[in-house]
């Protein structure tokens, strides 16, 4: 599993798979998500909650090509 | 009578042809929370009175020659989740306790009590029942009763170290990714997390709307399927609550697994287990002659879709709280749910296509197979405060992943069976997994197992209360 997006050199080999942020890039995610959410993250939490953001998003990367339909309904159904 | 070990159904029988009394039964239950309780940490709150005044109606009932009902007299406590009228619903957290006083019980704890169970207590769990290992920062770690240096698992902790310490016979809990299964295999008891919208949810604290799940536990099949039946019936107050017939399965369970197809669940199922699990599922699957292997399909994803989707509900839900007061949380769910918050909205929306792509391949399966065996934990109970374990070469969170072969079960909402295989030192757990609606095929399973001798909840050798 690709944990790391490094920028590609100029032989224009880039993938165009959205792979996980570098660690930098993901850093910034979290300052710029718990500003825009209004969230006030102590600097003691940010380490573990990157570390937790960067596990769930490489398991979101598990699933995230899996091959389905335009039309593929999602599971939860609201029934009026 | 001895109730210390005694069945639900044992305490009832008793109760209701007065070989002793309700008063009696909640009485001793009463005396082992006080003994015990400080060892294994699984209560938060006893009920004494409550419990007193219950029991003393049951009895003045049989002595009024008014019919008891099939758990008169069961002393029984429920994750502090549930509603209980008078008290705040924790949900583990410390937050909750400034919550209004709960008006009413939850639809659950109402259902069995009208039945004649007698409610005695609140119990210990995981803060915002995000957690597998029964842990709590607030309140202190539910103990192992067969180890108390370890853990319980979770985040039905308390529910799990209650019943399989001999305080109580049965006990609720809720079960959103594993949350009775894990704590069932590591306190060597049983567990039945059934079909999703099954069990009225009303009135408890939630977690992922859309995968949270609440069942028994309980030291034999009977108790699981004589709570199971009193708690089944619509409830319009759960959303979800499936608008179905009452099912009883209490009755079935002597036809045992004679006819059923069943089969080992491979690949994915096959990975990371300790040699324990290993052993624990091929006595299951000797005991039932079981030989046929099959493979859930993209069992990997569908764990990790419902990763993702708990941590985005679990993340959306308590954001207010989040904003807040940080600083009440326990830091190990509080980063984990602010993670949750942050995932991009893009690989939930595909999580829940997947999610329902996954369940048709899933119930394809049904047609061939009337149930699947798979482990219930890759592991027995780790020490209380271990962080990581090491599953096929890759050391992982513990807390994070004691439910990953929990996970892809629960994700669709399939009805499952954990049952106690009484491995020494520790015990273990197996799933027995069902299709849809068919709680009666696992729990029948489950039965004939304890017939031959394969499960059961052992009494623990290892305990620190006497």
């Amino acid at each position: 599993m690709q944990m790391t997006r490094q920028a590609k050199s100029s032989k224009g080999k880039a993938k165009t798979s959205r792979k996980i942020p570098q660690r930098d890039a993901l850093d910034e995610l979290v300052d710029a998500a718990a500003r825009a959410l209004d969230l006030q993250l102590e600097p003691a939490w940010k380490g573990a909650v990157k570390a937790n953001l960067k596990v769930t998003l490489a398991l979101a990367d598990l699933f995230a090509d899996f091959p389905l339909p335009d039309d593929a309904e999602p599971a939860p159904v609201f029934t009026a | 009578m001895d109730t210390a070990w005694a069945h639900a159904s044992e305490i009832a029988a008793a109760v209701s042809d007065g070989r002793t009394s309700a008063s009696a039964v909640v009485r001793a239950a009463l005396a082992r929370i006080a003994a015990d309780n400080p060892v294994l940490n699984a209560f938060t709150a006893v009920l004494e009175d409550r419990a007193l005044a219950k029991a003393r109606a049951i009895d003045a009932a049989r002595l009024d020659g008014r019919p008891l009902g099939p758990l008169a007299g069961v002393p029984f406590a429920v994750k502090n989740l549930f509603d209980i009228a008078g008290l705040p619903t924790l949900a583990g957290s410390k937050i909750n306790r400034d919550r209004a006083p709960a008006q009413h019980d939850a639809t659950l704890v109402a259902r069995l009590e009208d039945r004649g169970a007698v409610l005695v207590g609140a119990l210990n769990m995981g803060e915002y029942a995000y957690d597998f290992t029964g842990e709590n920062v607030h309140y202190g770690p539910s103990r192992n009763p067969h180890d108390v240096a370890r853990m319980t698992g979770g985040s039905s902790g308390g529910s799990g170290g209650a019943v399989a310490g001999g305080l109580v016979p049965l006990a609720l809990g809720s079960d959103t990714n594993g949350s009775i299964r894990v704590p069932a295999s590591l306190c060597g008891i049983f567990g039945l997390k059934p079909t999703y919208g099954r069990l009225s949810r009303a009135r408890t604290f939630p977690f992922v709307a859309s995968l949270d799940h609440v069942g028994p536990l309980a030291r034999n099949t009977r108790d699981l399927a004589l709570a199971y039946d009193a708690m089944q019936g619509y409830d319009a107050e759960d959303p979800v609550c499936g608008q179905r017939p009452t099912e009883p399965v209490a009755p079935l369970l002597d036809r045992g697994s004679e006819g059923l197809r069943l089969a080992v669940a491979g690949g994915y199922f096959r990975t990371g287990a300790f040699p324990e699990a290993q052993t624990a599922l091929a006595r299951v699957a000797a005991a039932l002659r079981v030989t046929d292997e099959i493979e859930i399909p993209e069992a990997k994803r569908a764990r990790a879709a419902a990763y993702v989707i708990t941590a985005a509900e679990g993340g959306t839900l308590h954001l207010g709280r989040l904003r807040t007061r940080g600083r009440d949380f326990d830091p190990a769910v509080r980063d984990r749910l602010i993670a949750g918050a942050m995932i991009p909205a893009a690989h939930v929306a595909k999580a829940q296509k997947f999610r329902r792509w996954y369940r048709e391949q899933v119930l394809a399966l049904f047609a061939k197979v009337d149930a699947v065996l798979a482990p219930a934990t890759p592991c027995p109970a780790p020490l209380i405060g271990q962080q990581t374990f090491v599953l096929d070469g890759v050391e992982l969170s513990v807390r994070a992943n004691l439910g990953i072969y929990t996970q892809p079960i629960s994700f669709i909402g399939l009805p499952v069976a954990a049952v106690p295989v009484p491995l020494a030192p520790l015990p273990i757990g197996v799933q027995i997994i069902a299709a849809p609606w068919r709680e009666d095929v696992a729990l029948r399973i489950a039965h004939a197992l304890e017939k031959l001798g394969v499960v059961r909840a052992n009494k623990p050798s290892v305990k620190g209360g006497k």
